[in-house]
């Protein structure tokens, strides 16, 4: 008679936390995924912006206005960069095909300050000779290599986007919580006040707000402003949303747990309500950074941003606000291109965030 | 001194025309290191009246009309908010129904026991103090479960977690809020036997909340039957169970299944509880009670001390 082959143990595996199930969701998703990777590029190069940048911010280049982009190109076996001349007509420029000079990595260039607070002068790439520039994105009007100015600008840009919606998410969800926690009349005041600002064209109130503000500022005294404004907008929908979100978790039983343990009600809102809405929360941040980025942009657009000569996306745009410009010297629209792949690779984050974290089981 | 006495207990849901009384006069005493059950159909009051001990019914849309409970000869209902916070978790601790929903989602149990330790016992708030409790109420490897999400332990797991959240403060009074009903038997035998265990080693005292007369003959000491929303019967358990004085208790123990006998169908008490704000006049149960006479309806017949210890609210107890 045949033995029965013996049944393979099978091994007790630990349980997956809340977590781990929730990433290996968002593996699956592989356009979220995407998205995730060209923003940690973005933030990372943002960061090192100083490094990667071949030249500073504001480094003016009387002979380059308007140049065309310069890549360096294969010659050899050698990344080469040709140097330009006036060609015939307004700023038009002329390729030196013949007059090249190698393109360097940890060349030794302009100062700037990484992090904003190590003084270096190695960057990524050059020729360590201002007569061979390489503007991979062009230069602007007043000569100020493009590629560099996004670098700086994204320094900008992006961060307003997560300090504006940690900000207004803050505020948001502290005020929501306690407008659905306590409800009756401190909730009714709560949520008017939020209707009230909701209901203003926010364009309107962003620029009256900029007004309030006196003008000739630092450029930093600009950006915190710009965040204040935008969050002060902002807080407002989220307040609504956790609101609606704590008036069905405060029936919840470990709330009423929390409460017996002898929490306080401003302890049981912050440790026990708030954290539940945190699948929610970190979708919608995800999905509202893209507000920031161009509220900023709106606002430098209309000049009442960051001031030159700080770059943001939104300044840069300004420069290709004339149509003349924008026929001839179409690189100027790179920060908006920027601007594009940022919100796109937010949006589908946030969308393959939402479908890991499946907020509406709740 | 008893640990606790409710005296004449008063709550409205709802405030002037409108006010629905759902608890009416309400009063029991338990001492030190002893179990009451409180025992009484869906909807009679009972839960309500095991949250006022520690002011939990959130007030509004409650309303606590008159009466004292004295918690250690203090009036809970005149506390301040801070001493109110302290005896929440330090006198009184509170085991639910429902463990699944009691617990927190998204932490760790052990996190979450911890924080029971920091708001009573701030300097035990430690690993080693949660695990000692996770033992204490029988949780087979302590030291990975307090890693576990509750949605990782099975319901009987989660119930203990929830004794051990309870017990962390080391309360005086542990209030279990039908701690069994959504639980299976065997696990609901285990969890009876845990809590009567530790109120054996802990010497605190239990207000069990049931409408399992079978828990009540394990369990208590004494028993108070409550009826919407008044104490109809309070008596010694044993007693109680042999002999039953007033016709709701008796009506509740005809309805216990059981395998014995031959009756073919279940016995139920015909009716249903007065709704709220709905009561009949006089005494509230008589619409069901098989011995009703006409005077039941006149007025709502008092709570007397028939036998010693022995209270019921029915003067015709005898012809039952």
């Amino acid at each position: 008679m045949e033995t029965a082959p013996p049944i393979p143990a099978i091994e007790a595996k630990a349980p997956l936390s809340p977590w781990q199930l929730f990433w290996r969701r968002l593996k699956q998703r592989r356009i979220a995924m995407a998205g995730g990777v060209i923003l940690i590029v973005l933030y990372l190069v943002a960061l090192v912006a100083g490094f990667v940048a071949p030249y500073r911010y504001d480094r003016i280049d009387n002979n380059s206005f308007f140049h065309p982009p310069v890549w360096p190109r294969l010659q050899g076996f050698r990344l080469v960069v040709p140097r330009s001349e006036p060609g015939n007509g307004v700023f038009a420029y002329r390729e030196m095909s013949n007059d090249t000079r190698p393109l360097h990595f940890f060349v030794r260039g302009g100062q700037y300050k990484l992090f904003s607070l190590i003084p270096a002068s190695i960057h990524l790439f050059g020729t360590g000779d201002d007569n061979y520039p390489v503007y991979l994105l062009g230069a602007d009007q007043f000569g100020r290599d493009v590629f560099s100015r996004l670098l700086y600008g994204a320094q900008i840009s992006l961060s307003i986007g997560v300090i504006g919606i940690l900000l207004s998410f803050s505020i948001g969800m502290i005020i929501g919580g306690i407008s659905g926690y306590f409800v009756g009349a401190t909730d009714t005041v709560i949520m008017r006040l939020c209707e009230l600002i909701m209901s203003i064209p926010a364009l309107y109130l962003i620029i009256s707000l900029r007004a309030t503000f006196p003008p000739g500022m630092s450029s930093s005294q600009v950006y915190a402003m710009i965040i204040i404004i935008l969050s002060f907008i902002g807080w407002a929908s989220m307040a609504r949303v956790i609101r609606g979100m704590t008036l069905s978790l405060r029936e919840q039983q470990f709330v009423l747990a929390a409460r017996a343990l002898g929490q306080s009600h401003l302890k049981v809102i912050v440790r026990h309500i708030l954290p539940n809405t945190f699948s929610y929360v970190i979708v919608a941040a995800t999905l509202s950074v893209p507000y920031y980025i161009l509220g900023e942009v709106v606002l430098s657009f209309l000049g009442v941003g960051i001031q030159e000569p700080s770059a943001s996306w939104g300044n840069m745009l300004t420069a290709a606000q004339n149509t003349e410009y924008l026929r001839n010297y179409p690189w100027l629209l790179a920060p908006g291109a920027a601007i594009f792949i940022t919100v796109l690779a937010f949006n589908f984050l946030g969308d393959g965030l939402r479908d890991a974290a499946d907020t509406k089981s709740l | 001194m008893n640990l606790l006495e409710i005296k004449n207990l008063k709550l409205d849901f709802g405030s002037g025309a409108e006010a629905l009384r759902a608890v009416d006069g309400v009063s029991f005493n338990i001492g030190v290191g002893e179990t009451v059950c409180l025992v009484g159909e869906s909807g009679c009051g009972k839960t309500v009246t095991a949250l006022s001990i520690a002011r939990l019914v959130p007030v509004p849309p409650a309303n606590y009309v008159g009466g004292e409970i004295l918690l250690n000869g203090r009036d809970v209902l005149k506390m301040a908010g801070s001493e109110l916070r302290s005896i929440r978790g330090g006198v009184v601790s509170y085991v639910f129904q429902e463990p699944g929903a009691a617990l927190n989602p998204v932490f760790r149990v052990g996190n979450q026991i911890k924080e029971s330790l920091k708001l009573h016992k701030p300097d035990k708030a430690t690993n080693e103090e949660v695990i000692r409790l996770l033992k204490l109420v029988g949780i087979p490897a302590p030291e990975s479960r307090i890693r576990s999400y509750p949605f990782e332990l099975s319901g009987g797991m989660q119930q203990r977690v929830m004794i051990a959240m309870a017990l962390a403060s080391e309360p005086k009074l542990l209030v279990a809020d039908e701690p069994t009903t959504a639980l299976d038997v065997t696990i609901q035998a285990q969890i009876l036997e845990l809590l009567h265990d530790l109120k054996q080693r802990l010497g605190m005292a239990i207000l069990l909340i049931t409408h399992n007369l079978g828990i009540v003959g394990d369990m208590a000491d004494r028993v108070a039957v409550m009826y919407a929303g008044q104490i109809v019967e309070l008596s010694p358990a044993k007693e109680l169970l042999r002999h039953p004085l007033h016709p709701y208790t008796k009506a509740l123990m005809n309805a216990v299944p059981k395998l014995a006998g031959d009756a073919d169908r279940l016995s139920a008490i015909p009716g249903n509880v007065p709704r709220i704000g709905n009561f009949p006049p006089g005494c509230r149960f008589a619409p069901r009670c098989p011995i009703v006479k006409t005077e039941c309806s006149d007025k709502i017949p008092e709570l007397v001390e028939v036998e010693p210890g022995r209270f019921v609210r029915c003067p015709f107890w005898k012809t039952l």
